[in-house]
């Protein structure tokens, strides 16, 4: 079982209407592996990534995650489309970061992090807020449990966002341009919080245009545009050594 | 400027200007006042009034009586209206398209008729559908019993304003529904909330805010709508007792101000309870602080807010450290 990779894409494909978002996307993604999707604005990533926890429903090829099918179950060389009940069973085991933070504003940061454990398994009250007051201190917002989402800033509101998303104990984190509507001084809090974690050996993919976090943290990083992904491989080599003249044009516009 | 320097005490002059006057502004209010004052002084002698029998009905058994019927009537048909609206507003939501239809249907049916005219349909259900019957189609029915008897004229008035007013407040809820940024519903579904789930923790309370004020004006409005019950018939309630009443005694003007003294008493408190349900849906929202909780922490620690960045952050190693007793530093928050 271990050697089963976390996530596994074949050739998956996304159309809105007549617009195919994604072609025949083809990736894995191993266990403990941190991978950086990068690309110009309307390439597909945000979309691939949104597929992953079946938010958006891909119109053909198939993913995986921890080698069970997303949004289908396989019987008798036939797909079953799932039950929403489903769905949201395996969802609960992929954290997924917003790249507008989307905390809930009606509850308190600490309230925030509770709320999926308590709802979505059950769990009684003392055990999740002692295990959600770790997970702040964790994002280093331990005194900060109390406040509303709208008194405080926005890269603490996204660490609190990855605080609840941990609150789930995913096997994968899924970041959509995590720090894409921060101030510039603000990223690095971010950043580090999502570093620790890799270091904690998460599996991580991770939507952005921060180039010296992929070339410092991620162990892969793929660059995708048009629907397509273009060019992958380790960080340090890509960045320095694009090969595709798609990537090396995109690279010199944001290193 | 050097006035204030003198004084030694600011440092920055405050800005010593002739005001701007308005003396139309003035002069308006003056004669609006006079003209107010003439009308209350013709009004106080003006016999048509009669005071004296507001004065004696005010208080009049019947009409307190009447009053609190048209209350009730308005709490219980605005209860089951919230609840339908509620309903009837989520599944014109719903993915599902037999739902939805349901519900399309419902609204095109009870907002696309008078009101009035729904209320006496509902006072002729008893000859219409003389008995209720509960078995199988096309067998004898195994309970049977006369529809008159079931269905008191109270219970059709409250049956007739609620179900039209939950097409109404189906409306308003849905209004508010819609208003939630669509990435609430994304993050909750990504936590693996069920659609339900989602809807009553994170949309519903959201959307509150956005409904009750329309939703405040709907309960007024429906204490007033509950008028119109006599088309039932239903006599019970404050307007009709009060006509009733004055073509006995033909004190119509005293009685029709008798009956709105006691409307305007009741949407007052309504427009109180109003205040309070906004002032508690506001909750996180803007820079408002209606919760004292939030603000006792915000002053707590007033001095690390001053600064734009937070104590804890950038540059250190934050997120490895082991959770050690995290209540240590958390302010008591239990709520």
């Amino acid at each position: 079982m271990p050697d089963i990779p976390m996530v596994v894409a074949d050739r998956v494909s996304k159309s809105f209407g007549s617009n195919e978002v994604l072609k025949s996307i083809s990736l894995e993604v191993k266990r403990g592996e941190v991978m950086c999707l990068v690309g110009p604005s309307g390439s597909g990533k945000s979309t691939f990534l949104r597929c992953i926890n079946h938010l958006e429903v891909v119109s053909s090829g198939r993913l995986s995650v921890d080698g069970e099918l997303i949004g289908y179950r396989e019987a008798n060389h036939k797909l079953y489309e799932m039950r929403p009940k489903e769905a949201a069973r395996q969802r609960r085991d992929i954290g997924m970061v917003f790249q507008r933070f989307n905390l809930f504003p009606h509850m308190t940061a600490l309230q925030n992090v509770m709320e999926a454990p308590i709802r979505v398994k059950g769990l009684s009250r003392a055990g999740v807020e002692a295990n959600a007051r770790a997970l702040l201190a964790r994002v280093g917002l331990a005194d900060r449990a109390d406040y509303y989402p709208a008194h405080l800033s926005g890269g603490q509101q996204q660490r609190v966002a990855i605080a609840r998303a941990l609150a789930m104990e995913p096997k994968l984190m899924l970041f959509d341009e995590p720090t894409s509507a921060l101030d510039p001084e603000l990223v690095g809090e971010v950043l580090d919080v999502m570093q620790g974690l890799a270091r904690d050996g998460m599996t991580m993919i991770v939507v952005t245009h921060e180039m010296g976090f992929a070339r410092e943290v991620a162990d892969s990083l793929v660059f995708m545009d048009g629907g397509v992904v273009v060019e992958s491989g380790v960080p340090t080599e890509v960045l320095a050594n694009p090969q595709h003249h798609r990537t090396q044009a995109f690279l010199s516009k944001v290193l | 400027m050097t006035n204030t320097a003198a004084n030694g005490e600011k440092t920055e002059p405050g800005i010593k200007a002739i005001r701007l006057r308005h003396p139309w502004r003035n002069t308006f209010a003056v004669v609006l006042l006079l003209i107010v004052a003439l009308f209350i002084a013709d009004a106080a002698m003006r016999p048509a009034y009669d005071w004296p029998a507001v004065g004696k009905y005010l208080f009049d058994q019947r009409i307190s009586q009447a009053a609190f019927v048209t209350l009730q009537l308005t709490v219980y048909s605005m209860i089951i209206a919230i609840i339908l609206g509620v309903t009837l507003a989520i599944m014109r939501l719903s993915p599902n398209p037999v739902v939805n239809s349901i519900a399309w249907v419902y609204l095109w049916v009870f907002r696309g008729t008078p009101v009035y005219v729904q209320l006496v349909f509902w006072g002729l259900i008893g000859t219409i559908y003389q008995s209720i019957d509960m078995g199988l189609p096309f067998t004898e029915p195994l309970v049977s019993f006369p529809t008159r008897v079931a269905l008191s004229a109270f219970v059709l008035a409250i049956i007739g304003l609620a179900l039209n007013e939950a097409a109404y407040m189906a409306e308003i809820v849905r209004a508010g529904l819609l208003s939630v940024d669509s990435g609430q519903e994304e993050a909750a579904t990504a936590l693996g909330m069920s659609w339900f789930q989602t809807m009553v923790r994170v949309v519903v309370p959201q959307s509150m805010r956005v409904i009750i004020p329309p939703a405040g004006n709907e309960v007024i409005s429906m204490l007033k709508t509950t008028s119109l019950v006599t088309a039932i018939p239903f006599t019970l309630e404050l307007y009709t007792r009060s006509r009733d009443i004055a073509a006995v005694t033909f004190d119509t003007v005293p009685m029709l101000i008798v009956a709105s003294i006691w409307y305007l008493f009741f949407t007052s408190i309504l427009m109180v309870g109003q205040y309070f349900l906004e002032k508690r849906f506001a909750r996180g929202i803007g820079d408002r602080r209606p919760d004292k909780k939030a603000d006792d922490a915000t002053a707590s620690i007033a001095g690390a807010m001053t600064g734009v960045t937070p104590v804890v952050g950038s540059g250190q190693p934050t997120v490895v450290l082991p959770p050690t007793d995290p209540r240590a530093d958390s302010p008591k928050g239990d709520r």
